[in-house]
Formats: C-alpha cells, sequence, structure tokens
C-alpha cells in the first residue's frame, strides 16, 4: 500500500486552509456589485395569501427589487420536482402537489417564502423584507401524519385527497399473515421515529451572479451535488440553459443530506439577479432561517410485529407505517420512506416473509426528505427494537436471538427486492460484545444500584444499502436520474496528477482519500496528486455525494480512469523502452521492464506522452482518461453498536457509559478517515435518540427553533467511542468497498434505546429519551 | 456609523461601520478575515469565537464598537506566516476536523483554554470546557484528542520558552 | 438587528444622563442577553449606554465577610477571584458554570440580575445571600429587587454599581441545566447565614421567575440536612411547563437539586 496508498492513516490535505481560516466558504465570497436578498416568509402554518403590497418596501433606502411568486411563475420559473415516482399499490402516480419557489395562493408552512427583497446591504434588505404587507387569511393547518389522514383534516393539495401522496407496499402481504398464523408467538410494537433537523454547521448560502452581456448565470452554492443542481435549475426550473450556467460547490461545511437538494433560495436569487439587473445576490442563512427552511428528516410512525416459531426463528416481520413528507414533496423526499426503508427491513436476518405498508401525507410543516441515512436509521430502528423487545418477551437473550436468525449465506435473497452480497454478521457482533466486556455487564449492573442508578445495555446490529446505486435499478424503482459516477485523470507533462471528480466533499476528505488511490497505483507522492471537485466548468458530470456512495460509487469510477490511464502509459513505455507491454510495471514512480534494469521515470512517460515524438503507431497523444462507473448493486454495510448508559432515576439524566462500534466496510482506503466517519454518525445517532427533536405547536410553529431550545449534541453529553472494524469485501465494485458515512447514525439509535429501556426495565419510553421524558417513563413504569 | 479603530492580529486597523455592526462583521466584511464563523444567531455555537485582548470570546455576540481599542487575535493571526500553531498542527494530526467550518473556533476555544487551565487537561475538563462550540461532524471524538495534544504540545512550548 | 446608537459612559451618572436622554434606551456591559435579542430582531433600543468602561465598576472587594461584586464584573472574573473563593466559594462556583468560557468572559452579574431572566443562576444566589443591589440612586434588597419573570424594581435611569453582602456560614449551588441552553432548568442556592438564618433560592423552575422556598428555609433551621425538606410541598402550579419539561418535573427538580445543595453546603 506505501505510506500514501489504499489503508494508510494519511494525513488531509484539505486540513491546512481550514486549520488556518483559509478555507473558501459560499458566504466567504464577495464581487464587486453584489447584492443581498431577504426574504418574506409565512408566519403562518397554513394559509391562503390575500394581498401582497410590496410599495412601501419598495421605496426604502437600497432596494432595488421586491418580487413575489407572482412574477416568478409568470416569468416561466418551473415548480420545485420530486425526482423518484412512487406508485400507490394500486398502480397510480403520486400525488404531488404544485410547489413554487415563492408561494402564489397559499402557503403551507411556516418559513414558507412569500416575497424576495434585494437591495444594496443586507441591513437593507432585512429592514425592507420586514416593510412587505401580505395579508392572508389564516387556514386550520395539521401536523401530525395521523392527524392528516383523519376525516375533516385540512387539506394542504387539491392534487393529494386525503393529503395522502401515496398508499405503497412491498412484499407478500398474503404469505405475511399466513406466516402469523402459523406463528408460536407473536410481538407488537408501536414505534414513533423523531423528527429531526440536519443542522450542517455552515448555514445554507447562495451567491448568484449574472453576466448581462454574456446572458450568463455563475452559483456559488452550498450543494453536496453541484452537477445535479445545475441540471435541476435548467432542465426543470427553466433559470437558464446548463452552458449558460456554472455551478460552483466550493468548501461546504457540512451536508448530511441537507445539502442534496436545490431549494427556493437558490433559484430566486438566480432569477432576481437578472430581474433586479443586478450583478450578483447573495443570501445566507441565519440559523433561525434553516430551522425553518432546510430539509427535515425522519418523522414516521409505525406498528409493528413480528412472528417467532417455537425455536425463536422468525416466520414473518409486518409494519404499517405513516411518513410524515411535510407541507411539500423535496427532491428524493419520496424514495425515503419507501425503496430507503422498507427494503431494509429484513435487517441481518433470515426473514421468509416480510409486508410493509406506507402511507406518505402532507402536513403543514417543513418538507421531510434525506438526512444521515435516510430511511435505513428508521427501518434500523425498527428492527432492531423489535429483536430487542422479542429476546425480553421470549426471555432469551437479545445476542442469541440474533444469532439464531442471522443471515449466514450469501448471496441472499431478501423478500423485499435487496440481494445482500457478503457479510459476516456474527463475527462483528463477537467483536462488539467482547469490546464492551458485555460478559461483565451484571457486575457493573450492580455496582451502579449501588450509587442509586439504573444501568442498562443494548445492542443493534444494524444493515444498510448504500453506494447508490445501479442506474437501471433505480430507474426501474421510480428515480428520475442514473446514479452511476464520473471520474476523469489528467496526467500532466510532468507527471503530475489530477484527478476531476463528480463526487463532492464537504468533510468526508475527498481530496486526500481520491489521491491515495493513484499513490496506491503510481506510487506517487501525495503532493503530487490534486482532486478537482464541485465545479461544473470543471468536472463534466457527476451525481454528488449522498448515500455513503462516494467510496463505492467514485471511487470505483476513479479506479476505471485510472486503469485506462495504466494500460496507456504501459503502452507508450514498452514502446519507448522496446518491451513488451505485459511486462511493464509501474511503481514508486518508475516505471520498468520487469526482470530487467531497463526503466523510464513516471515522468518521462508522462513527457513521452505529450511530446508525441515517440508515441506507437496510431496513438493519440495525451494521457487524460475518463471513466462512468455504474454500480452493479447496491453495497451492504452492517456491524454491531452496543451501548451502555448509566441512568439517574431522580432527574432522568442518562450517561453514556460506554458506546462499541464495530462495523464492516469492506475495504478501508484511509481507516483514520472511517472512524471519523463512525464517530460523527454515531454522535449524531446518540442525538436522535437522547437530544433531538423537532416540536411543532397545534398551529405549526417550530418551537425548537434554535440551539436554545433543539438539543444538539454537545462535547460534555458524550463518551470517547469504542471503535473496531471487520472486513468482508464487497464483490460488486472493484475496491471491495462498501461505504461508512451513514452506519454510526443508522446502527446507534436502536442500541442507545435499547439500553435505557433495559435500564428502567420497560420499553414505555418516548424517543429522544431526554432527562425529562427519562425521568417520566421511570415514574409512570410500565 | 462611527470610526472604529482594533488591533487585529497585531496590526492597527480602523474603518467606518454602523454601531449595529457586530465585531465577526467588522472582521468578515471589511477586514476579509473570513476564517472567523457565523453558525448560529443565539451565541451557542462558537464558530466565531475570536480573542480579544487574550480573552476567547464570541465575536458574534460583542459590537464591533465594543471592541475599540481592543487587540483581536483570529484564527488567520494564531500562528507567524506559513507556520502552525500546535493547537493547529495537533487538530490536523489528530483528524480533529472534517468539515472545517467550526474548526477556528474550536481552535481558538481550545487556545483560549490550555491558556487559563494549563496544558495537562483531563478528558473531562476538555468535554465540560467545550461546552460553547458545537461540531456535527466529528462527534467530538478527535477534538477531544486534537486538544489534549496541542495542549501538551503547548506546554512544552511553554517550558522552552521559560527556558 | 435595527440601528442604534452606542455611547460609552463616564460614570453612573453620566450613564443615567444619557439614558434620560435617550428616547428608548438601554444599558449595555457584556451584552450577552441583550445583543441576541437585538439579533433576534426582538428589541430594538435606540441607544446603547455602555456602563463597562466606568472605573470600578468591574471590580470585586472582599473584607472579611463583607463582598462587594462591581455591575460590570464578568462571570469569569467572580469565577475565579481567589479571595471570593475563600469566602464564599458556591458563588464562584455558581459564576463557573453559567454560559460556557466564552460567555463568561463577556456575560455581567449586573447584567444578569438587571434582565432577571427566570432562568439565569444569579438571581438565586443573590436571594439566598440576603444581597443588596446598589444603583445609582438607592440600595435595594435582592427581596425586593426581582419583581417577576424578566421584571426589576429598577427604574428607567437607574444603574446598578455592585452588588454587596455578607458571605455566609456556608453554601452551594446545584442546577439542573436544560440540556439545550444550558440555562438553569431548576437552580438552588442554599445559604446557611448561621443562628438558623437558612435562605433557599430557586430559580429556572417557576413561573414568577426567582422564589425563595421559604417551607425548605424553615425545616432547615430546625435540621439542616438532605431529609429534611423531604416534606416540603414543591407546587407544581407555580411551574414553567415546556418542551424541555412539565411542572412536575420541574417541581421533582428543585426538590432533587435543593437535596443536592444542602448536602454540598453541609
Amino acid at each position: 500500500m506505501g505510506i500514501e496508498g489504499i489503508g494508510a492513516r494519511v494525513l488531509r490535505k484539505e486540513d491546512k486552509r481550514f486549520i488556518t481560516g483559509q478555507g473558501r466558504y459560499t458566504d466567504d465570497h464577495k464581487v464587486a456589485g453584489m447584492h443581498y436578498a431577504a426574504f418574506v416568509r409565512s408566519p403562518h402554518a397554513h394559509a391562503k395569501i390575500k394581498k401582497i403590497n410590496s410599495k412601501a418596501a419598495n421605496q426604502m433606502p437600497g432596494v432595488v427589487g421586491v418580487f413575489d411568486g407572482k412574477q416568478l411563475t409568470g416569468d416561466g420559473i418551473g415548480n420545485i420536482i420530486c425526482g423518484w415516482m412512487i406508485h400507490s399499490k394500486d398502480g397510480s402516480p403520486m400525488n404531488m402537489g404544485a410547489w413554487s419557489a415563492l408561494a402564489t395562493e397559499y402557503v403551507r408552512y411556516v418559513g414558507d417564502a412569500v416575497a424576495v427583497v434585494i437591495a444594496e446591504t443586507l441591513a437593507e434588505a432585512k429592514a425592507a423584507a420586514e416593510a412587505v404587507d401580505v395579508s392572508y387569511k389564516v387556514l386550520k393547518a395539521v401536523i401530525n401524519a395521523e392527524d392528516a389522514l383523519k376525516d375533516g383534516a385540512p387539506q394542504l393539495h387539491p392534487e393529494a385527497k386525503n393529503n395522502t401522496i401515496f398508499d405503497w407496499e412491498i412484499g407478500d402481504e398474503a404469505a405475511t399473515d399466513a406466516a402469523f398464523k402459523g406463528a408460536a408467538n407473536v410481538v407488537e410494537m408501536d414505534i414513533r421515529n423523531n423528527r429531526l433537523v440536519p443542522n450542517a454547521i455552515e448555514p445554507r448560502s447562495a451567491l448568484a451572479e449574472y453576466d448581462a452581456a454574456e446572458d450568463h448565470f455563475t452559483l456559488h452554492t452550498t450543494s453536496q451535488n453541484p452537477h445535479v443542481a445545475r441540471l435541476v435549475l435548467s432542465a426543470f426550473y427553466q433559470v437558464a440553459p446548463e452552458n449558460k450556467l456554472r455551478v460552483i460547490a466550493p468548501d461546504v461545511g457540512g451536508g448530511f443530506g441537507s445539502k442534496i437538494y436545490i431549494y427556493p433560495e437558490e433559484i430566486v436569487c438566480l432569477w432576481a439577479a437578472k430581474k433586479a439587473r443586478v450583478k450578483a445576490i447573495k443570501w445566507t442563512a441565519d440559523r433561525s432561517e434553516a430551522f425553518i427552511t432546510d430539509a427535515h428528516g425522519r418523522d414516521h410512525v409505525s406498528k409493528a410485529k413480528m412472528a417467532f416459531d417455537a425455536d425463536n426463528r422468525i416466520l414473518g416481520f409486518k409494519i404499517d407505517t405513516i411518513a410524515n413528507i411535510g407541507a411539500y414533496m423535496s427532491l428524493f423526499s419520496s424514495s425515503v420512506p419507501t425503496y430507503l426503508y422498507a427494503t431494509l427491513l429484513s435487517g441481518q436476518y433470515n426473514i421468509a416473509n416480510i409486508h410493509c405498508n406506507v402511507r406518505t401525507v402532507y402536513t403543514n410543516t417543513v418538507p421531510v426528505d434525506v438526512y444521515r441515512g435516510a430511511g435505513r436509521p428508521e427501518a434500523a430502528f425498527l428492527v432492531e427494537r423489535m429483536m430487542e423487545t422479542a429476546a425480553r418477551q421470549l426471555d432469551v437473550d437479545p445476542a442469541e436471538l440474533r444469532r439464531l436468525n442471522f443471515v449466514r449465506e450469501f448471496p441472499h435473497q431478501t423478500p423485499v427486492i435487496f440481494c445482500y452480497d457478503a457479510g459476516d454478521y456474527e463475527t462483528s457482533l463477537n467483536a462488539a460484545m467482547e469490546a464492551a466486556d458485555y460478559a461483565n455487564f451484571e457486575k457493573r449492573r450492580k455496582r451502579s444500584a449501588r450509587k442509586g442508578k439504573l444501568r442498562g445495555i443494548g445492542m443493534s446490529c444494524y444493515i444498510e444499502a448504500c453506494g447508490i446505486a445501479p442506474s437501471a435499478a433505480v430507474g426501474s424503482l421510480g428515480a428520475g436520474v442514473g446514479l452511476w459516477e464520473s471520474a476523469e485523470i489528467r496526467v500532466n507533462p510532468v507527471g503530475t496528477v489530477e484527478i476531476l471528480t463528480g463526487s463532492h466533499s464537504h468533510g468526508q476528505g475527498h481530496e486526500t482519500t481520491f489521491g491515495q488511490l493513484v499513490s496506491d497505483r503510481f506510487g506517487l507522492p501525495s503532493e503530487n496528486v490534486q482532486v478537482i471537485h464541485g465545479d461544473t466548468d470543471k468536472v463534466q458530470f457527476g451525481m454528488g455525494t449522498y448515500g455513503s456512495r462516494s467510496g463505492a460509487v467514485g471511487m470505483s469510477a476513479i479506479e476505471k480512469a485510472l486503469d485506462k490511464v495504466e494500460d496507456k502509459a504501459k503502452k507508450i513505455a514498452a514502446h519507448m523502452l522496446e518491451a513488451s507491454e505485459g511486462d511493464i510495471e509501474i511503481k514508486d514512480g518508475e516505471v520498468s521492464v520487469k526482470g530487467t534494469d531497463k526503466k523510464l521515470l513516471w515522468h518521462e512517460v508522462c513527457l513521452g506522452a505529450y511530446t508525441g515524438h515517440n508515441l506507437p503507431e496510431g496513438m493519440e497523444p495525451g494521457l487524460k482518461e475518463g471513466a462512468f462507473y455504474d454500480p452493479t448493486n447496491f453495497t451492504f454495510p452492517a456491524g454491531c453498536y452496543i451501548c451502555e448508559v448509566e441512568v439517574d432515576p431522580d432527574t432522568g439524566t442518562t450517561t453514556i457509559e460506554q458506546f462499541v462500534a464495530a462495523d464492516d466496510f469492506g475495504k478501508i482506503i484511509n481507516p483514520m478517515i472511517v472512524e471519523g466517519q463512525v464517530h460523527g454518525g454515531v454522535a449524531q445517532g446518540i442525538g436522535q435518540a437522547m437530544m433531538e427533536n423537532a416540536e411543532y405547536d397545534d398551529s405549526g410553529q417550530l418551537i425548537s427553533a434554535s440551539y436554545m431550545d433543539y438539543t444538539m449534541p454537545r462535547a460534555d453529553d458524550l463518551p470517547s467511542f469504542k471503535v473496531s472494524t471487520t472486513e468482508t469485501l464487497c464483490p460488486g465494485n472493484p475496491l471491495g468497498m462498501k461505504g461508512c458515512g451513514e452506519a454510526g447514525a443508522i446502527g446507534s439509535p436502536p442500541a442507545v434505546i435499547n439500553a435505557i429501556t433495559n435500564a428502567i426495565g420497560h420499553n414505555n419510553l418516548p424517543m429522544p429519551a431526554s432527562p425529562h421524558n427519562v425521568w417520566a417513563a421511570v415514574q409512570a413504569g410500565e | 456609523m462611527a470610526k472604529v479603530e482594533m488591533t487585529v492580529n497585531g496590526r492597527m486597523t480602523s474603518a467606518n461601520v454602523e454601531d449595529r455592526t457586530l465585531l465577526v462583521d467588522y472582521l468578515r466584511e471589511e477586514k476579509n478575515l473570513t476564517g472567523t464563523h457565523v453558525g448560529c444567531d443565539t451565541s451557542q455555537c462558537g464558530a466565531c469565537v475570536v480573542h480579544v485582548d487574550g480573552k476567547a470570546v464570541k465575536s458574534c455576540t460583542v459590537l464591533a464598537v465594543q471592541a475599540a481599542g481592543s487587540d483581536v487575535r483570529t484564527i488567520e493571526g494564531l500562528a507567524g506566516d506559513d507556520q502552525l500553531h500546535p493547537m493547529q498542527e495537533a487538530f490536523r494530526n489528530n483528524h480533529g476536523l472534517q468539515c472545517g467550518f467550526c474548526t477556528p473556533g474550536m481552535i481558538m476555544s481550545a487556545v483560549d483554554m490550555v491558556n487559563r487551565l494549563g496544558p495537562k487537561l483531563s478528558e473531562a475538563t476538555i468535554r465540560a470546557e467545550l461546552e460553547g462550540n458545537i461540531c456535527r461532524c466529528t462527534g467530538y471524538h478527535n477534538i477531544v484528542k486534537s486538544i489534549a495534544a496541542g495542549a501538551k504540545a503547548m506546554g512544552k512550548g511553554m517550558k522552552k520558552a521559560a527556558e | 438587528m435595527y440601528d442604534t446608537t452606542y455611547t460609552r459612559a463616564k460614570d453612573a451618572s453620566d450613564a443615567a444622563k444619557k439614558m434620560r436622554a435617550a428616547e428608548d434606551g438601554q444599558f449595555i456591559a457584556g451584552g450577552h442577553t441583550l445583543l441576541p435579542t437585538m439579533k433576534q430582531r426582538l428589541a430594538a433600543p435606540s441607544d446603547l449606554i455602555d456602563i463597562s468602561h466606568i472605573k470600578g465598576m468591574a471590580d470585586i472587594s472582599v473584607s472579611r465577610k463583607d463582598v462587594t461584586i462591581g455591575a460590570a464584573a464578568t462571570h469569569a472574573s467572580v469565577a475565579n477571584h481567589s479571595k471570593l473563593m475563600k469566602v464564599c466559594p458556591s458563588l464562584c462556583e455558581l459564576a463557573s458554570h453559567i454560559g460556557d468560557p466564552a460567555v463568561r468572559n463577556r456575560g455581567t452579574i449586573g447584567g444578569s440580575i438587571a434582565n432577571n431572566d427566570p432562568a439565569a443562576d444569579y438571581p438565586a444566589a443573590m436571594v439566598a445571600l440576603g444581597a443588596t443591589i446598589v444603583t445609582n440612586k438607592r440600595k435595594i434588597r435582592a427581596d425586593r429587587f426581582f419583581t417577576g419573570m424578566f421584571e426589576t424594581s429598577l427604574k428607567e435611569d437607574e444603574v446598578i454599581k455592585a452588588v454587596t453582602f455578607k458571605a455566609p456560614k456556608s453554601g452551594a449551588y446545584a442546577k439542573f441545566p436544560n440540556p439545550a441552553s444550558r440555562y438553569a432548568m431548576a437552580g438552588v442556592y442554599v445559604a446557611d447565614h448561621g443562628k438558623k438564618d437558612i435562605r433557599v433560592g430557586v430559580t429556572g423552575a417557576s413561573s414568577g421567575g426567582v422564589y425563595r422556598a421559604k417551607n425548605m428555609e424553615k425545616a432547615l433551621a430546625k435540621d439542616f440536612s438532605a431529609d429534611a425538606i423531604d416534606g416540603c410541598k414543591v407546587d407544581e402550579g407555580d411551574m414553567l411547563s415546556d418542551i424541555h419539561g412539565s411542572a412536575a418535573y420541574r417541581a421533582n427538580l428543585v426538590k432533587v437539586m435543593a437535596k443536592r445543595a444542602i448536602a454540598a453546603a453541609g
């Protein structure tokens, strides 16, 4: 592997600029003639817009324009799309309501954008936004998904009767019902998966520039996928054709899914720059604005039951889920409670019969879409809470119940689409139990009891699907795009290498890990390798970074392009050295003929490619290759997490005494970075389990709308984590990688709740297990 | 509107700014020191931490006029040209950052922590002292390691200087 | 933030004069409550009169048991004051847990008590310590100073100069922080002034703001032990209730924190 190759703990190249304050995030960019946008937002969860009076605002100092939704749609700006078509079980397509970037007739959540003010300074824009007088006819709002389905509930969109977007199913219901008939035991649960706010610490931002002479736009934006942003802004929102729009996602301060989508603000800033005849418009969200405009995550309620035979083998699993999608369908919203969720309901277990029904509903809340894990945390939470609860009810050891039901032969076809390609769940389970000293837990429990504290332990054997995804497969399931990735390797005449990738790094360290592939292949030092990403003018196309796909898909594309570069370099070297191509070896920056002392330095071969003085007959000069990689299957990271807690029954305060993660991510390029991904994911999962909750009041105001009320995990809430990995190679991609970005957030919530419910002795505990909720659960008893 | 003068990273600076201008905006907008970030509007996240007269403060919760006459240090001025402060180095060596957005505030708070409490910091102390700095990427695990290592390195530097 | 005009006061009477001249003025010291409120556009003072540069305003003096803390003393300076630590360590301890280190470098005791946030820590200490609030006009007993949530008996042009108190025989503060904001959800300051004079200040929990738990004080005067307050009722009806905790939970926390403070005060 070399000191900078595959498997090495290479320190990050990108760090220098971040630790010295030289990072360049969107809001750090300034251009001459820059104006500012401030949005006028609905204070009501549901209302009809009666009138927008912007006369006073228009006359305020510095204001160059006040625009509303009628002007926006009048200019032909298209409605915001959802890119994944889901059909209900009756075959009808999903009932999608219209979403204009600025509301035209109705507002449907607090924060819905109604108008925008463009002014010379931010202060002027904000002052004028306050002066825009919007009169509303306030309508009844509905917040909870269950309530939205009730007769007489307020209706959000004429397209969606009873607020139902689709009523979808997966699996064989009749077979599953039959399996339950033969069951010795059935375990039932009601489970709510709390709504979260992603909270990347960099708030979203957009800087839209318009060059009137060229009729050309440039957008700097906080995006995980600038190429998708350009495609959608062009093809669907008609902001500008692709050749007239450059999208740059510079340094981005965390995404976690929330920066995948193309939000109203980017669309409006681009459109308004041209409309107001200004050179550029910048908008950056306040945190308060972020809370009510960034897509939220999760928010499922489910009824689940699992059937067991007399030997405790699982016979069937049946789930009925209602998913709250918020006021509008965001870009990938429909895929989350369907193909990213219900396809994982087999967990790590051999379950012959599964059926899941999902009703997805509109409510007067912020749109819900992908957030770290996206559907898979909801599935893992259901499966692993169910396994733990079943073990308690069946009176068997939770680890043994899991072992008994593990999938042990691969490939394994589940009844819910996925075919697991490789894994070894027992090895992860054993590793986690050993690291946690599971065997001696009872001793520790007694020690806690002597102090008046309740100690509990819980595990979670999660599986997830990432490396999203084979284009044909997702196409058949309704995706509007292919989910391949592209790469280009440019070898310069002096032998340095540029990797152009369609993946985007917003914390994942691609500038380091992607370079490791080149170091590994050609033995070049990392300073000779540059990763270029995030600019549609530089990289031809790409699908971006989400769903833990940059390794398994993005790096596979790089490997493919490197194969082509290596192939051509070898041909050139063979020609120059008068040897056979098959005998050429590239190692440590040298290109040699095996078994001889004939060799060239790497840069001599590269220079040869560009001088073109002595190339094989018919070969084009240059050394630059591109590749598109389309995966053959999803990848299936899996592992076992164990959480041990101590509860103070007097206050409900829960401290995490230890948290163990044993993951199988397949091949690992840089263990340091992988561990960091697990730490961060686990912290977000613990956040969901114990702290975070997007809470609305009945009128639709988000109450937990700042860090004063939305509990973000802080350093003193968390322990140091015990992280380890095991390895089964993924057979589906050239490197054997599975992906590691989301696992922590997927596997940890059930482990935490299993531990706390173990400590308090019953299951009657809502998530998040805040001090108040734990205290109330201890008080209430079972 | 007032003329505000303050020393920033060792240099005398001035600008005509409105009285309502926050220190963070003075630094970012007037002085183009964009290493200091804004991550919230309730003085909680700590992305904006700078040192004013040697003490860590949240520059989003101080007016530029309040800081007039002060000596301000930002992440850009923590170390000399082309050098890294031991705490910066420790963050890199211990993978104490991912997206990098909270990092300048983290490092400024970490240096302040060592200045106040000395170079020997327990894990519990570091975690408690980080109450005012929120990170969404790292789960704090490697930040805590980085600060412990950076503190130790600063301690060595202090000892050396004393000798 | 709305536009505003900032001036620095030379002394307390200058501050009062400037305030009288202002259309809708506000005193500012650390500004750690006021500025966030202004940023949210929830406050729009025409003038900010900075009192933190007034000479002596940030001084802390300790003479035997007599303590005087200048209104502009930061939480950090209270937390780390070595003489104060000797005579009244519980107040240093309280100050060392207000906000976070950066907040403690700016936030001041005067600002905290003038604002009387129902979740602020200092008010509990002030009533338990039997402190006196010294202004440019008069001296006000803490019991009379705090008049309700965000309400005090301060007049518009009245500037807090200092707080004074006699250090108790023993004391302790126990706080249960709000998991999100880290403000007190229940904070109880117990001070034993000797001769059966026990005072218990409670913050964070009550809808009326800081209060003295007189029933606990009585019980503790008889028997200064955690068990002594077992029979003391904390009225749920008076407690705040929000997404972080029901009134019943807060009532419970008041009791639990009181016990912890009593045990710590020993």
